[in-house]
Parts: C-alpha cells; structure tokens; sequence
C-alpha cells in the first residue's frame, strides 16, 4: 500500500501520550460498560435504551472507517468534487428512507436484527441464506478493516505488521467483548469527535496554505484533471462511463437507488445502531440525526484529499501518472493523501491527535463489523438452529465468545486482505451483490403481503447470483465497464433480477395467511403501531423524524446545486 | 432529555460518571490543555512556517477547550437519571 514513500511521520513524547489518553478512555468505556450488562438484550443490542443523539452520531461512525477516510479522501485526491456523490447521493436520501419508511417496521415488530426480521417475513431458508452471508461477510470485512489499521500503525510508527495487527485485535477485542454493543456504540461516538477534531483543523490549515478557495481552484484547474474536478456533476471520470447522460443516470439509479438503498436500509452494522435506541421515535431519528453530520463529513474529508493532491510534493509530481493507473516516480499512491497532508502541515500535538483520529476511524470500522457479527451468530445462526432453548445467561456468555472467535477469525483474514492490492474494491463490490438483492427483497415483501416464503430465498439466491455474473464478465473485460460503473450495473441487475425472480415466484406459489403478517407489511399492519409517540422525551418540533428529515433533504439539495 | 422521565413516576438517580458525555469532555479537555500549552511554549518558527503561518496547536487547543466546557455544561443542564428497578427500565426502553 505504501511501498518505498517516505511516510514515517515524526511523532514524538508528546504525541504518543496524547494517544495513550485516547486509548486509556476506550478500555475505560469498555469496563464502565461492562457493569451495565446483565441479559443478552442488554449485551446484543444496550438494552434498547440509548438516546438518539448517541446513536445517530454511532451510526455515522460505524460506517467513518478505514474505506470511507482514506478511499474517500484518496478518491478527492484522483477525482476531486465528483467524490461527493458518495455522501450527497450515495448515502443522504436512504440514511432519511431508512428513518422515515422503513425504521417503524424494524423497530415496531422487535425483532433483534436484520435477518430475524427475515425468518418472520419469509420463514427459515431465507433467514439461514441472509444471516451466514451477512456473518461470512463481516469477518472479512473486519479482517481488512483489521489490516489497513496495522497498515497504517506499520507506516507511522514503524511497529512490524503483525504486531500491528494483533495488538489492534486485542484492543478491539477487550471493548467489545467486556461491554458488548453498549460499548461499542459509547466508543463510536467518542470516535467521531476525535475524528472530527483531527480532520478539521487539517483542513482549515490545507485551506490556508493552499491560498483559500479560490487558491485551490486556480491549483486544481491547472492540475492534470482539470476543471472537471470542480463540479460534482456529471462525474464522468467517477463512474468510467464516456457519456454524460449515462453518468449521470448511473449516478442517480445506481449509485443513489439500488446500490446506496441497499447498503444503507438492509446492512445490519446500521440499522443495529438504530434498534438500540430507547422508543420507535428515538429509533427512527437516529438514522435522520446521523444524516446531518454525513452531509458535512466530505468537507473534512475529500477536501483535504483535494488539497493533497495539489501541494504534496510527491502527489503533484504523479497525479498524471497514477491518473493513468500507472505507479509514480516516488512510490506514493492517492491512498496516502491525507498522510502526506499531515506530514507536511501538522506540528507535534496536533499530530498526535490526528494519529488518535486515523486510528480511532478505523477501529470504529472494525468494532462495528464484530458487534453485528456476533449478534447475528449468536441470536440469527447458534440460538436458532444449533444449540435453542437455553437460559438467557447462556447467551450473553456465548456472545462473548463468538466475539473472540471473530476477532481470531478477523486476525486471520486480515493476513488474506495483506496478499491482496485492490481488495477493498473488491470487498465492497462484493457486500453491494449482497445488498442489493436484500433491498429488493426487503421493500416487495414489506409492501405486497402476497409475496411468498418461496419467493423470499429465491428471490436473494437468484439476485446474488446474477450480480456475480456481472461483475465476472466486466473483471473478464467483456461488458468494457470500470471503476463504479461495474458495482452500480451488477447490483442494478441484482435489483432487477431479484424483483422479476421473487414476483414470477409469489404468483405459482402460496403466500402466509395475512395473521401472520402484522407488523411485518405495510397493507396488514394497524396504522397506529407505525406511528411513534409524541410525548414525554419525544415531544417537541426538533425531535420529529420527519421534520428533520425535510431539513436535510433540502440542505442536500441546495449543496448539489451550489457545487 | 432524560429530566421529564422523572413524571413517568419511577424513582431514578443521576447516572454519575458513565455520561458518555463526561468522557467525551474529558477526553476534549485534556486534548485542549495539551495542545494550548503546545501552542503557547513550544511552537517552533519551521512549525508555523510548515503551516503558512496558522498556529494549529494553539487554535484547536482553544476550540477544544471550549468545547469540553460546552459538554460539562450539557451534562450538568440535563442529567441522565437513571431508573432505580431495572425492571423499570425496561419498560421505558
């Protein structure tokens, strides 16, 4: 990742204790957490009792890891403004149909996670089909999470790869397993402020040197990508489609439809967050609070990427290069933008604090991916068909177990993710196959009550399968898709597929009697048990979902506009 | 947020120190005062040059600061209490 650069950054007494204080107060979470453990509800999902502002901001940290910071500041490095369709379009509109379609469904009919929510719409095979790819897929994701982490401390701080990587596992591992998804959600939100607190005033400061706006401008214009890297629309470089109204169709029904709706309404690592908070209203802003801060998250973290691209030396002598795909003179690659920012910007101080923030970003990823999987395990795979009927207390210990046995897991894909270059990529295209289908599935059977047990696991099967094919015959070069344009065709199919497969299906087979789906579809369920209380600690105009949801739409709207 | 329970009719206590907006102030604090006496004592001229001439420590120290007091405030003004039955809780949740 970070070949022959010179990227080792000059810390010193005072960073290295600024570090410490940060992960004294991550293992202090853990233990303060622990003692508010007592039944696997508790363990698996804090008891469902969290206020709303704790888990928005967790909500937004658990996705703010290693992919979003530094493939997001990388891809503003390459690309520039058009990177902000990943938050704008890619996230914004489905974060805000999460919280407004589809929270009252998940948090109304109490059930503990996305695949449960499965076995009570569409019965077991699809229950099994979704929770052991939602299992298998986080522990590899946790192992690249795991391994760009180590990455990073091996290129900082000089400490050897394994060390690295296992001394991460541990300190991931102890949190997690000590106080379960409480102290996982506490961490993410103090994650997301030392994230905030190491990214902003390397921004401000990149802005200044860089001479203001108009400074970056003039610098990114006379760059090899040109003005183009200036407005986020049509984004043609982004999606590798030649024709601007085919980008920008891709942007809107790929990228913002099937492929953001899926990652965002169906990816457990979220919507857990969600289902943890204290009341249905609670449940649905969380979702809708997150978005706010997602909205601003480019500034501070594809902006600095830009600024890279044009004042680090290393970066301005290659930009051309690698924007052909082809290796630099001196070894760096847009991955390294942000530390070649601080390298070059930040005294001793607040670079410790922009380590801890690095740091912190990635071990959020991490510990996100490992509370979903062993609620998943424990709850969706190990209570429902290996061993069922035990004492509660069986549970929460098994959870503790599970969670290490998936950090050792996560240790040993971790050294996978380290023989591969371009994983991440493939990672990510490979959970959205995953997605995409699940979205599909999810909205028809939320909102057609004919829709069959049958049809929900083929429905999946088929919809991953064909995303599978796409993506193999663009890796095989025969459809001449690249870059975003391969993720948004297959799951586009995906969705499709999924949708044709499960309506033939439903027709020819017997759907469940419509008892059975209260709470479950929209056509069948009461109207009054959708709705949240307005009363007590939900009162107020601030703390209506929908209200909310309305004001960061229209932010959104107008940033699109403006830039 | 958490004051109106208390009409719910459950007796509660004052969470105390697992607010996890105290460790949020106090992981804010001691990251402000360092930097601030970074800033202060020990900025180098090639520190400030490296950064066209901004004082980094010195200003985010400050922002932290005041950002550690606006969270004790936040956590003094409106208490998490917690519900003395657990089985209370429960319900609430």
């Amino acid at each position: 990742m970070l070949a022959d650069a010179d990227l080792r950054l000059d810390a010193q007494f005072v960073d290295y204790a600024l570090l410490a204080v940060y992960f004294v107060l991550v293992l202090g979470i853990g233990y303060l957490a622990r003692r508010q453990v007592s039944t696997s509800l508790d363990f698996f999902l804090s008891g469902r009792s969290l206020p709303a502002w704790v888990t928005g901001l967790a909500f937004i940290s658990a996705n703010l890891g290693a992919v979003e910071v530094m493939g997001m500041s990388a891809s503003g490095a390459q690309y520039g403004m058009p990177t902000m369709h990943y938050f704008w379009v890619g996230a914004i509109p489905a974060m805000l149909f999460l919280g407004i379609v589809m929270m009252p469904f998940y948090y109304g009919s109490k059930v503990r996670s996305v695949p449960e929510f499965m076995l009570r719409r569409f019965g077991k095979p699809a229950h099994l089909v979704n929770g052991i790819s939602f299992a298998t897929a986080q522990v590899l994701i946790a192992g690249a999470n795991l391994f760009l982490l180590a990455a990073v401390i091996n290129t900082l701080l000089g400490w050897p790869l394994w060390v690295s990587i296992v001394l991460a596992a541990v300190i991931v591992l102890s949190y997690t397993a000590l106080g379960g998804l409480s102290a996982a959600i506490y961490n993410e939100v103090l994650q997301f402020f030392v994230i905030v607190i190491a990214l902003l005033p390397l921004t401000i400061v990149g802005m200044v040197k860089v001479g203001g706006w108009q400074g970056l401008v003039d610098k990114v214009t006379a760059g090899p990508g040109g003005a183009e890297q200036l407005s986020s629309w049509p984004g043609d470089a982004i999606t590798g489609f030649g024709n601007s109204f085919l980008s920008v169709l891709g942007i809107v029904f790929g990228l913002g439809f099937v492929l953001s709706f899926g990652y965002w309404t169906t990816n457990f690592v979220e919507v857990q967050r969600a289902m943890a908070s204290k009341s249905m209203s609670a449940a649905r802003r969380t979702p809708i609070i997150g978005a706010f801060p997602k909205i601003f998250i480019p500034f501070i973290v594809i902006i600095p990427g830009m600024i890279a691209g044009v004042i680090a030396s290393e970066l301005v002598r290659d930009k051309a290069a690698l924007m052909e795909g082809q290796p630099g003179e001196t070894g760096v690659t847009f991955n390294d933008a942000l530390l070649l920012l601080m390298r070059d910007l930040l005294p001793n101080g607040m670079l410790g604090v922009a380590i801890a923030g690095l740091l912190a970003s990635f071990m959020a990823g991490m510990a996100a991916n490992l509370s979903a999987f062993n609620t998943v395990f424990t709850y969706d795979i190990w209570q429902s068909y290996v061993v069922k009927d035990k004492p509660d207390g069986y549970y929460l210990r098994m959870g503790r177990w599970v969670t290490m046995a998936g950090t050792v897991l996560a240790i040993g894909t971790a050294f996978i993710a380290a023989s591969y270059a371009n994983i991440l990529q493939y990672l990510q295209d490979l959970f959205s196959f995953f997605n995409a289908p699940l979205f599909a599935t999810f909205i028809l059977g939320m909102f057609w009550k004919r829709m069959t047990p049958t049809a929900g696991w083929l429905g999946l099967v088929m919809g991953t399968a064909s995303a599978v094919t796409v993506w193999g015959l663009a890796q095989a070069g025969v459809l001449g898709l690249s870059g975003l344009g391969v993720s948004m065709t297959a799951a586009g199919t995906a969705f499709v597929v999924d949708i044709v497969v499960s309506v033939a299906v439903s027709v020819v087979t017997t759907p469940k009697p419509a008892d059975q789906l209260v709470g479950l579809v929209y056509t069948v369920t009461p109207r009054a048990s959708l709705r949240h209380s307005e009363t007590g600690q939900d009162a107020g105009w601030y703390r209506k979902p929908a209200l909310l949801a309305g004001i960061a739409l229209v932010i959104t709207i107008a940033l699109n506009i403006i830039f | 947020m958490a004051h109106e329970r208390k009409t719910s009719g459950a007796r509660t206590h004052r969470a105390g120190a697992f607010d996890v907006r105290a460790i949020i102030a106090l992981l804010l604090g001691i990251y402000g005062v360092v930097l601030l006496v970074m800033g202060i004592g020990f900025t180098s001229e090639a520190d400030l040059e490296r950064a066209a001439g901004v004082n980094i420590n010195l200003w985010t120290g400050l922002a932290l600061t005041v950002a550690a007091l606006l969270f004790v405030a936040w956590a003094r003004w409106r208490p998490i209490l917690v519900p003395d039955d657990e089985a209370e809780q429960e319900q609430a949740g």
